[in-house]
């Protein structure tokens, strides 16, 4: 695989431990006191979308419905809200992930920025049916700084992948 | 993803099956959490697991915090340091004095054989993080069922109440607070002695419903918890009326109040105890127990239903 459909660099494969210890890092960027700064992207979301696209056969529903259990009890919200955000937005990511690699990195987050407005949306949908107060719009701010995240998200999870550059004149690839 | 795989590649169930699998047991979830809260049990093993990752998140917040907070002026602490002292000697009268009040009250109760008033003993603790939740207003405190919290304990501050228990996790609890959406506190106005129960609205105000247009309230008139429901020690202060519509095509007028608690502040608060529980006459909650199905029994039926107990 590349990191861009357009570069001539080839990955390395993905390691397991290393998609586990991304997912690990973002539950704990999700655990942070960040309850007054409403524009902090959800970063589960995000990784769990990046790995999605990446590598649907790795990492998928099942993750994303475990990591969305854990952030229901630790958010203290309805059991089964994020696990159920989680795991439509790693559906539709997985489906989409054969279109979405073709584009550059910008388009790329163009099509995030849709998945990441689901995840906000079913979360929505699911706490309005009891009846709640409803968040501002302050609530949609973070899927557009995640969006903004995707670049840079791509460039560090991608990196363990990139094999050094070593021109060998005698070699045939 | 859609298109399917030749079957000698083993690659599980398909990925439609495997969405209505996972999708189909989060809204399974939803539901029992949100009409019988039954899944407490589950909730306190994951929060087994999430809680060292928890703490391990929170620590640095913590280290850098402490860290401000040490290299802060000690002019400062001295300057909050005498003023806390004043104010304790301005209190300290009046703490005197209720205390004397408090024992006479007590003796004069126990004059007119009336049932004591209980006193309040608690545990304090501190506000860890609000929830990240923003459809909710609650807090994480820290303490939890190792020290003996259960859910339903009013919780307050050195203003008033603040909020009430209604999760507890082995060594966190949650609170939600009195302006959470739908959060009920049986209040009494100071001013009248009118009963009535005060809501959140889910702005940080409070709503007095249910009362109607001509009811005898004014601005400033303070609010303190009744005591009926069993659950808040009755006197303390809940909320301070701001503003009342009335509107004469509605029966009830419109009465906001503000918490006189400092509600979304962070800081310490007090866990009170449970309120130990004043059971209703046997024959009261018999008649509770049957009346609830049909329309009153005839003498002899009752007398029939008791034997059948």
């Amino acid at each position: 695989m590349q990191p861009t459909f357009s570069s001539s660099r080839i990955l390395q494969p993905v390691r397991p431990w290393f998609v586990l210890v991304t997912l690990l890092v973002a539950l704990a960027l999700n655990f942070l006191p960040t309850s007054a700064w409403p524009w902090m992207p959800d970063w589960i979301a995000l990784v769990t979308i990046f790995w999605s696209i990446r590598e649907p056969r790795r990492v998928g529903m099942g993750s994303g419905f475990i990591l969305g259990l854990a952030m229901d009890v630790a958010d203290a919200s309805l059991m089964g809200q994020h696990a159920l955000a989680y795991v439509l937005a790693s559906y539709a990511a997985s489906t989409l992930s054969r279109r979405i690699l073709w584009f550059p990195l910008g388009q790329q987050a163009l099509h995030v920025l849709p998945l990441l407005m689901l995840v906000q949306f079913v979360q929505l949908a699911v706490r309005a049916m009891p009846g709640t107060e409803l968040p501002g719009l302050s609530y949609f701010i973070g899927p557009l700084v995640g969006t903004l995240a995707w670049l840079p998200l791509t460039f560090v999870l991608l990196l363990p992948q990139y094999q050094p550059v070593d021109r060998d004149a005698n070699r045939p690839i | 993803m859609d298109h399917q795989p030749p079957p000698f590649f083993k690659r599980g169930p398909a990925p439609l099956a495997r969405l209505s699998f996972y999708a189909g047991l989060s809204l399974a979830l939803i539901f029992i959490d949100a009409r019988f809260q039954t899944l407490e049990l589950l909730r306190q093993g994951v929060s087994l697991l999430t809680h060292p990752l928890q703490q391990a998140a929170h620590a640095p917040v913590q280290f850098f915090e402490n860290a401000a907070s040490y290299f802060s002026s000690i002019a400062r602490f001295q300057d909050e340091n005498s003023r806390l002292k004043r104010a304790q000697l301005d209190g300290a009268e009046t703490l005197l004095r209720t205390r004397h009040l408090e024992a006479e009250n007590e003796r004069l109760r126990k004059l007119l054989d009336v049932k004591g008033r209980q006193q309040g003993n608690g545990q304090v603790t501190q506000i860890l993080y609000a929830a990240r939740d923003p459809f909710t207003r609650r807090v994480i405190v820290d303490k939890g069922q190792q020290d003996k919290i259960v859910a339903g304990q009013p919780v307050i501050d050195d203003a008033g109440v603040v909020g009430q228990v209604t999760r507890i996790f082995p060594f966190v609890s949650e609170i939600t607070l009195i302006t959470d959406k739908d959060q009920a506190v049986p209040v009494q106005i100071v001013r009248t002695g009118l009963r009535s129960v005060v809501f959140g609205l889910g702005n940080g105000q409070l709503e007095l419903r249910f009362m109607p247009a001509n009811a005898d309230v004014q601005n400033g008139d303070l609010l303190v918890t009744s005591g009926l429901d069993g659950i808040f020690l009755p006197g303390l202060p809940v909320a301070k009326v701001v503003h009342i519509e009335r509107d004469t095509s509605y029966s009830f007028a419109r009465i906001f109040c503000v918490p006189v608690a400092g509600v979304e502040n962070f800081g310490e608060v007090m866990v009170l105890d449970p309120r130990a529980t004043t059971l209703l006459p046997s024959q009261l909650t018999t008649e509770a127990a049957a009346g609830g199905t049909k329309t009153p029994l005839k003498p002899g039926a009752k007398k029939r239903h008791l034997k059948r107990e």
